[in-house]
């Protein structure tokens, strides 16, 4: 009981309502509202791995405005030839706020004839989107559009 | 279970030309984010996957995550290098499994 004596009562709901905070963390991060910069970063490693991405050759066409976030047309083109020598191996999209890092990844070859994939996507929020283009020799290209998101995807209401 | 899905590929191309395929299936895609009326979460039932082989060869092939919206829709290219079949293969969450085929004649 020694040790106690020092004891606030101040100090004691201190500690208390902290063990009571910490113990909702978990609670809370059980399902994440959007994915944080390591989750991107680490999603865009285990793509790329160590190799080093550069900003260039790849064109994402994607509105800068969307109204709804649950179908937002987009568009990545990269410039090559797609040759059997030189041609586009995969393109992967990733986001920022989305509660995966992920969107699409997409593995090509030379008989694409053209390095262009268009499709929808879903937006949860106002955010980032990148997109990286892996060479057959290689390397790494990105492009980067950020894209203003007013009525996000995933939150209307559903009907009973 | 059954999907209906479209596909856009042109008839006739001429040998080395670049064509177009334009594919679309209907599917609610789930996130697996979201809560039903009864605050249950809704689980996740996403196609996980899309492929198109031209002649048995794999021309593209495609992850897809929740963040892609219903009824996915695809826009690529392929090389019309000989005639023959095209086909589709979507695989997904749930046992989700639909292959369609397209026919081109290549001049």
């Amino acid at each position: 009981m020694q040790r106690f004596e020092n004891f606030t009562r101040r100090q004691f709901l201190g500690l208390a309502g902290g063990a009571a905070m910490s113990g909702a963390i978990p609670i809370v991060t059980l399902r994440p509202a959007a994915a944080t910069p390591e989750t991107l970063a680490s999603a865009i490693s285990n793509v790329v791995g160590a190799a080093m991405v550069r900003t260039g050759k790849v064109k994402m066409d994607v509105p800068p405005l969307v109204e709804n976030g649950n179908t937002v047309p987009l568009t990545v083109s990269v410039s090559n030839p797609m040759t059997s020598s030189d041609y586009v191996k995969s393109i992967h999209v990733f986001n920022e706020k989305n509660p995966q890092p992920n969107v699409i990844s997409v593995q090509l070859g030379s008989r694409a004839g053209k390095a262009e994939v268009a499709t929808r996507i879903r937006l949860a929020t106002t955010q980032k989107l990148t997109a990286i283009a892996e060479m057959s020799d290689g390397t790494c290209w990105s492009d980067t559009q950020e894209v203003v998101v007013t009525l996000a995807a995933c939150l209307e209401d559903l009907q009973p | 279970m059954s999907a209906r899905a479209l596909i856009n590929v042109p008839k006739t191309a001429k040998r080395g030309d670049v064509i177009e395929i334009k594919t679309l299936i209907s599917h609610v895609m789930e996130t697996g984010y979201r809560h039903g009326t009864n605050g249950q979460g809704i689980p996740r039932d996403i196609i996980t996957s899309f492929s198109c082989k031209y002649n048995g060869e794999e021309i593209f092939g495609t992850q897809l995550y929740p963040a892609v919206a219903a009824n996915p829709f695809f826009t690529f290219h392929a090389v019309a290098s000989e005639s023959g079949t095209i086909s589709f293969h979507w695989v997904g969450d749930n046992g989700f499994e639909v292959t369609e085929e397209a026919k081109i004649a290549v001049e």
